[in-house]
This record gives C-alpha cells, structure tokens and sequence, in this order.
C-alpha cells in the first residue's frame, strides 16, 4: 500500500486536489474567489514541491504502470508548466464564473497526461491519452460569451476523437498481428512486415494529432484562436509536452526494431511541419493564431531530434520542452495581458508598445528572440542541441533546410519586435498595470529564459537523467 | 591577464547602464566602459608581447571551463596575434563609437546598451576557441544590430533592419551547419569535440572539407559582403545610426573576416585549397565591381557602403589566394579598413548633422566652413585610395605582393584585376572629394539658405567628436608610418595557419 502511495504520489496528489475542489465546488456557495484562488496556487506549489521528494522507481499493475527518476522530472516539469499557466490566469478566472470547474478540469487532464507518461501498456496510453484530452476540449470552452469559444471546443473533439480513433485502430491492428499490448513484449513483437508498419503509421497519426504535426495540423490554428488564453497554452505546452515525452519513449525503446521506417517518416512529418507552419505563420495578423503556427514550426524542430541517437536527442527533447515552456508561457502571458486590457488580439495591437510599457515588451521581446533561437535567450541552446542530435545522422542537405527554416522563423519573430520597438502606436495604447500573480508568472519566465541557457545545469541534468535511466 | 575580464567588465557596466536614470549618468557609464575597454585591450596586447616570447603554444592566456559536459562544449577562450589586434580594433571603434553617439536624447539607455552588447558579441568572437562559443558570440551580435538600425536608423530603417538580420542570421545558419560537420567528421577515438585546437589536430577528411568548407566561408563571408550576398551592406550601413555604421563595417564585417581564417581555413586547409580559385573570382567581383558601383552613388553613407565592400573583397582576396604575404595583408586589411571606414562614418555623421544631407550633388566648399572635418574627410579619403603613409597603402600593397607570390597566370590577372581598381577607387573618393569639400560653398538641404545661417554657430566639432576622430585617425597614421606596430602581433600568428596549409 506505501509503495503505491510513494510510486503514483503525483498521481495520488493530483487526484487528491481534484476530489478536494469538487468537494468544496459542492459544499459551500458563497466562496470569495480571490481567497479560493490563492489557496488553489498554493496548492499547486505544495504539489511541485512534493514532486521533487524521494526518488522512486518501479512498476504497478502487472506492469502497466511505470515511473522512474526521468517520468517523476517530466511529470515535475508539466506540474510546474500548470503551476504557471494558473499565475497568469489568475486575472482572467477571478471574474470567470466557473473558475473552479476550470481548474478541476485542468487538473483531470493534467492527471491523463500522467498516466500517459507513466503508461507502460498501450490500453493504459490510450486511457491517459483520453483523459488528456477530453477536458481540454471543455476547457476550450470557456469563454462562455463567444461563439468562436464554443466553434474551438468542437473542432477540438471532433478531431481529437478521430485522432483517438486512428490510434485506436492501429492499436487493435498491433494487437491482431502481436497478440499483446504489452510494451516490453511489443518491444520484441515488433518486425519491419507491411501490416506492422500499417497499424505503426496509424497509431503516429494518432499522436501526431495531439502534437499538431503536420499533415495533423489542420485544428491547431482555430482552436487557439477561439480558445481562452490560458486553455491555448496549456495545449502547446503541457498538452503537447506530454505527448512529446511518450513519443520519445514509444519510438526509441518499443519501436526501435522499425528504426529505419520511423525515422524517415519522422524527418518528413518534421521538415513539412517546419516549413509548412513557418509559412502560414508569416502573415498572420492574429496573435494566437500567430502563436499557433509558430507552434507548428517549433514542433518541426523538436521532431527532427527523435531522427537522430537515443540519449542525445532524448535529452535535447526535454531540454527543448523545459525552454520551451518558459518561452512560450511568457509569449502566451503577455498576449493575455494585452487581451485582458484591450480586447485585441491582433498582432497591430502591439504597435509601438514599447514606449508606454517598456518592461511588458522586453518580457515578450525576450520570449520571442528565445522562441526565435537568439542568444544568450535559453532557445538558442535548445534549438542548437535539438538541430546537433540529428546533425550526426542525416546529410548536409536536411541539415540546410533545417537552419534555412530557423532563419525563415526570426524573420516573424523579429516582425513582432519590430512592431513593438520601431512602429508608432496605431491608438493611444495606455500603460497597462499587470497584477501581482500574472507578473511573477513573467518574471519567472522570463528568467527561466535566461538561466537556462546560459547556465548549463538544466541541460546537464536532464542529460545525466536520461543516460542513468535509460 | 584574464580574458573574460573583456566580456565581464562590459556586460557589468552594461547592465549599470540600464540601473541608473539621469542621461548624463547612462553617458558616463557608457564612456567609462569605452575606455575600460580601450585600456584592456592594451594591456592584453602589452601583455601578449611580453608573454610570447616565452609561450609554447600559439594561443596564450587559455582558459578552459566545462559548459556542456555531455555534449564536449566548453567555454575555452584564448587569443593569438590576429585576436589581439582585432580586439585593440574592436576596443578603438567602440570608444570612438560612444563618442560620437554623445548626441543621442531618444531612448539613450537602451542604446548604449545595446551597443556594449554588440562590443560583448566582438569580444567574445574573437577570444573563443571552442567553436559552439565563437557561434554563440557571433550570434549574439546580430539583434543589437536589428535593433540599433530600427530604432535609431533613418531613411528605410526597418526594411534595411530586417535584411540585415535575416541575412546575417542565415549566415550563422551556414557557419552553424559547417561547425556541425566539423563537430562530427573531426573524430579521432568517437568523441566528437567543439575545441578548435582539437578539430585542428584532427582535421576533416578531404572529402567532407570540400563538403563543409563552403559553409563556414560562405557563412563567414556573408558577414564580409562576399559577393554575390553582400546586398545588406549598402542598405544597413546606410539606414544606421553613426556608431552603428561604424561597428557594423568597422567590427561586424571582420567578424566575417577572422571567422574565414581561423574557421574556415585554419579548421579545413584542404578545402582552403580546393576552392582557392573560386573564392580569388568572387573577391576580384567584389573588389571591381563594388568600386564600379560606388562611382555611380551619391549618397555619401552609399559612397562609402559599397567602398567596403570593393575593401572587404582585398580581405577575402587575400586569404583566397593562401600565400603567408596575402594572409597576412588581409589582416592588415582588416584592420585598416576597420579602423578607416569607421572613421569615414563618424565624418559623415559629424558633415550630415550640420548640413542634414548627405547627398554628394547637394554640398560643396566645406572646407570653408568647417576646416576640421573637411580635412579628416581628405584624409580618410587619401587613406581608402591607397595613399603611402597611411594603413590601406601597407595593407593593399601586401594583398597584391602576395597574390602577384603565388604561381600561375590566373593569379596575376586576378592581382591585376584587384590592382585596377585602385584607379576606380581614386575616381571616386577624388571626384565626391572635389564635389564636396572643394568649390563655391553650397548646401541644398530642407532648411534652404536658413541651414548656412545656423551652421555659423557649430562648424567646429565638439570635444566628442574630435576625441573620436583623433582616436582613429591615429590609429590609420600610426600603422601607415610604422605598421610593425600591427605586423609583429599578425606575422607569427598567421605562420600557424600556413603549418596547416600543405605549402607556403
């Protein structure tokens, strides 16, 4: 009994806060949502904190279940991700009248996200990856006022399920051909015959729906437009993160007898998602969908990496994801701001606002030149190790198209920056007051950004993790 | 002397800079760190000689830290007698630079920032042996830029802003893929490694060098205006502000230079070699037909932009044609076009803010009003032409020498080529000299006759200025009367690149 407490404590915490929120949404009716907001973020840090305690390994449930030094960091890194997002949707839930449903829901599929990390069968992958993704269609939902909210929660499901279809049918395809389910059986079971390769592909379309890899892409765009704010960045960093992190696993240990197939299929999905989201992000005028097809490219670049050695592009990957979510969250953080306070959400929104706000420009210009891959900003060193771990096994030629597609990539970053620092100021935009939460959120993000790179811990650590674990 | 000292002290008085408020504080701080830096830099030369001397390897004052374990990427810094000069140039433009920006009201914090910034990334490129350090310093120098043009720059500031960037950045993406190769095809025992020492003991197989080599000097020579990519030079230099234009054809464009030599050749002499000849055709273009161009401009800033990039072809010609002579002219060259188009800038600075034009058809008899800057024009101009006893005549004359050296008709027609345009040169730098500085006195600006009635009360140059000028101009006399100044720190340096050449 201890040992299932100690082995699923993320688990076990995230339901624990669940149950709790329910209970209070129950009992009482006349909360004062600040207060209850607050104790909600302290709780989320409890839950960080704990994550770090004790450093356990093994497997439950026949071994459907699994967790290790590295699924406790992934599973500490999306807490943490959570944990952000919550800050600096603190503005926008106070007035929200159903602001605790959000966070039961937030908190439900963070809980799928886990499960699907730790899962180690793929029944119990295909359970996590539901719960994953179920609520955050609900999520998308919550603008209640607007029409597009409701069009992005639909189209979310709508291709989520189909998503969770495909992926269910190349399951049971395995399962025909193998006779398990089992990872480490199908780690065995898997051969390089037609029909295997067929249910392979199909069960990749399912995750490259979650991580809107292109030709999967098609709902991303909508989904962050009509979606509230802190619903978009959970899908590009938590949602995405997770799955990232499974797939990782999926292709390198249950997959790699296929190694040959994968690869070429992953360099394709990668290079059409780099190109493909760097061109539709070149004109876009709306600053979530913007963000959405910039998304897209980023993913490009992270799946380069899994075409490339196990360890190496293992550890780029979750470095990547660790920069990713400070550069990212601060973008999403500042375009909240920006919305809450004008109602806009076109990118000529931030016409010359650098000079009533210069701190909230430097916060996004800096998110933006570490999205864009600028030093001394943490995404220069992401996206360097990403594009080093497959500079060793695929030509010059790949490796051209690659760096030629970052390039492509400052050029919208840096329109953005151009637009905040160089332009006038279409209206008169006013300083705007950030309030306590979502700034530290900034801060943190910010300094994320910074520290990260420069300081080579992070990097190290990971490194260190992936090669003691697997 | 410890080297990071160079890139500590001024990111420490960098970020003083943005902590303080008045404007006179956010100047001082930024003229103590220009002379902070000029003193370091003199002491790390002194210091040099002194060690060499005694030194068994060639890079001196090393200093080695881990950064990223895993992946054999350190932060290993040294300097060897190329570096040392380049950071004196570096040290000289940006107090110069300063300078001449005292004049700066709107948003002057954030510019010097942005200028140490940019001192930072030269620094930094020019001390690093590790290849991974030497791309994140020269990466790091490329937004400063974007934004000191966007912001400060005039006429179509943001366009030339974004081209410069996008431009510069994929240059780095070139130099990224080349290093790459180097990082993987330089392997002894299956360790692959970022330090530069160690790629060169163990250099590339000839056939992935003929692969790589086009990457990294491409991806350099971008940075040097390599024609046919040299298109951001006139647009950049032009839109940005005084200082910028300075750093940018004065520093950022040996960036591209020192990366050619110490990356490029030092790291790949096979491939050196095979593409000599195709880089000598591109630099002869670059050498003629930028002085061709720049007889048709009449911008001043134009004028001397595509001047660069006619001077930056000697750089490139000079480590194509692989003799010692050559190399080390183009280095001198580098230098000497550094320390002179920087000067060449701050006098168009000082002669467009009194007469708010630039364009050559508009001015004339400047040497009546303003003696001083009119005469510094004389000289800069004397100096880009070639002129004996000041530094493009060392440094062009050792490029030619030593590509007349190497054997074979080609290059001599390619010395001859390089030679004639030297005529150009002095076409244009004598007819905008005539135009401008000679003559009945003239200025047709917006202001109209009201320009010449307040021009009365400035035609001097301010304290600020003449420091300025005085710094660099005496840095172009200093090396054309006595160029073993610069040559005793080039020469045995560059002995270590031709060890890696197969022949001499």
């Amino acid at each position: 009994m201890l040992e299932y407490i100690f082995l699923m404590k993320q688990e076990l915490m995230l339901s624990a806060l669940i149950f709790l929120l329910l209970i209070i949404y129950l009992a009482s009716n006349n909360l004062v949502t600040e207060k209850v907001l607050t104790g909600i973020n302290g709780l989320l840090i409890a839950n960080l904190l704990l994550g770090f305690w004790g450093n356990p390994t093994g497997n439950l449930f026949g071994n459907m279940y699994h967790t290790d030094g590295l699924i406790v960091f992934q599973k500490s890194l999306l807490n943490f991700a959570l944990l952000v997002i919550s800050f600096m949707a603190y503005d926008w839930l106070k007035v929200h009248r159903h602001y605790l449903e959000f966070y039961i829901l937030m908190l439900a599929a963070l809980l799928g996200a886990f499960y699907m990390i730790s899962s180690r069968h793929l029944l119990m992958f295909f359970l996590g990856l539901e719960l994953a993704g179920i609520p955050v269609a609900l999520m998308a939902n919550f603008d209640l006022g607007r029409k597009k909210s409701s069009e992005a929660a639909l189209k979310y499901i709508m291709s989520s399920a189909f998503a969770s279809a495909m992926f269910l049918f190349g399951a049971g395809f395995i399962y025909a051909l193998t006779g398990t389910l089992d990872f480490f059986e199908l780690q065995k079971a898997a051969t390089a015959n037609p029909a295997f390769l067929f249910a392979f592909i199909f069960i990749l379309a399912g995750i490259g729906f979650k991580i809107s890899a292109v030709p999967f892409h098609l709902w991303t765009a909508d989904v962050y437009q009509g979606a509230p704010v802190a619903t978009a960045s959970y899908l590009s960093v938590v949602s995405k993160g997770s799955v990232l992190f499974v797939l990782a696993y999926l292709l390198f240990n249950v997959f790699q007898n296929i190694f040959i197939t994968w690869r070429a299929i992953i360099i394709l999905l990668a290079l059409l998602s780099m190109v493909l989201g760097n061109l539709f992000a070149l004109r876009q005028q709306n600053s979530k969908r913007f963000m959405a097809f910039s998304s897209i490219t980023q993913m490009g670049f992270v799946l380069i990496a899994l075409a490339a050695g196990k360890l190496m592009s293992t550890s780029a990957l979750i470095y990547f994801i660790l920069v990713y979510l400070f550069s990212n969250l601060a973008a999403f953080g500042v375009i909240a701001v920006v919305m809450d306070h004008t109602g806009r959400e076109d990118i000529n929104a931030f016409k010359g606002f650098y000079k009533k706000n210069p701190s909230l420009a430097w916060v996004f210009a800096l998110a933006l030149f570490s999205l864009a891959g600028i030093p001394p900003m943490a995404g220069f060193f992401g996206k360097f190790f990403l594009v080093l771990a497959v500079a060793g096994s695929v030509n010059y030629v790949i490796l051209t198209l690659i760096a030629l597609n970052i390039v492509l990539s400052v050029y919208y970053y840096l329109r953005i920056v151009r637009l905040m620092f160089m332009d006038d100021a279409e209206t008169s935009l006013n300083r705007i007051s950030v309030s306590r939460m979502p700034k530290w959120a900034l801060w943190i993000c910010t300094a994320g950004t910074i520290v990260t790179g420069v300081m080579s811990g992070a990097y190290e650590y990971i490194a260190t993790l992936v090669k003691s674990v697997w | 002397m410890n080297l990071s000292l160079l890139i500590i002290v001024p990111l420490i008085l960098a970020v003083a800079g943005l902590l303080v408020n008045s404007q006179k504080q956010v100047k001082g701080i930024a003229l103590a760190s220009g002379i902070a830096q000029l003193v370091l830099a003199f002491w790390l030369a002194i210091s040099f000689m002194l060690q060499r001397k005694s030194a068994v390897s060639e890079f001196l004052f090393q200093q080695h830290f881990e950064w990223f374990r895993h992946l054999n990427i350190g932060y290993h810094i040294g300097v060897d007698g190329i570096s040392v000069t380049m950071i004196l140039l570096t040290a000289f433009i940006v107090l110069a630079g300063i300078l001449v920006s005292w004049n700066v009201k709107r948003m002057s914090k954030e510019y010097f920032f942005l200028m140490q910034v940019l001192a930072i990334g030269a620094y930094g490129f020019f001390i690093s042996l590790d290849l991974f350090t030497l791309f994140f310093f020269l990466e790091l120098a490329v937004v400063p830029k974007f934004m000191l043009i966007g912001i400060w720059g005039s006429g179509k500031k943001e366009y030339s802003a974004m081209k410069l960037a996008l431009m510069l950045m994929a240059a780095s993406a070139l130099v990224f893929v080349g290093i790459t190769g180097l990082y993987f095809f330089s392997t002894t025992h299956g360790v692959h490694d970022f330090n530069l020492l160690t790629v060169a003991d163990h250099p590339l197989p000839t056939d992935k060098q003929k692969i790589f080599f086009p990457f990294v000097f491409i991806g350099f020579g971008i940075f040097t205006a390599l024609f046919p990519f040299h298109t951001w030079v006139p647009d950049g230099h032009s839109s940005a502000p005084t200082a910028a234009s300075m750093f940018l054809a004065g520093i950022s464009m040996k960036l591209g230079g020192y990366g050619c030599l110490r990356v490029a050749v030092y790291l790949m002499p096979a491939g050196a070699q095979f593409y000599s000849n195709a880089i000598i055709v591109l630099a002869c273009i670059a050498i003629l037909y930028g002085a061709l161009v720049t007889m048709m401009q009449t911008d001043l800033k134009y004028i001397n932009a595509y001047s660069s990039v006619s001077h930056c072809g000697f750089v490139l010609l000079g480590i194509g044609i692989l003799t010692k002579t050559a190399i080390n002219g183009a280095v001198l060259q580098m230098i000497s076009h550094g320390l002179m188009t920087a000067l060449f800038f701050a006098v168009i600075g000082m002669i467009y803010e009194r007469t708010h034009t630039r364009e050559v058809s508009k001015m004339g008899g400047l040497l009546k009003i303003m003696p001083f800057i009119s005469t510094l024009f004389v000289l800069v101009g004397l100096c880009s032409l070639g002129l004996p006893g000041l530094s493009g005549f060392v440094a062009e004359v050792t490029i030619l020498v030593g590509s007349w050296q190497r054997v074979g008709a080609y290059y001599q027609w390619a010395t001859i080529i390089a030679a004639a345009s030297i005529v150009v040169t002095a076409v244009y730098i004598l007819r905008a000299t005539a135009k401008v500085i000679m003559g009945p006195l003239k200025i047709n600006n917006s202001l109209g006759e009201a320009a010449l009635a307040q021009l009365d009360g400035r035609p001097a140059a301010n304290w600020n200025e003449r420091a300025a000028v005085y710094l660099l101009a005496g840095g172009i006399i200093a090396m054309g009367i006595a160029p073993f100044l610069v040559t005793d720190f080039i020469y045995p340096a560059t002995d270590f690149i031709l060890q890696q050449l197969s022949f001499k």
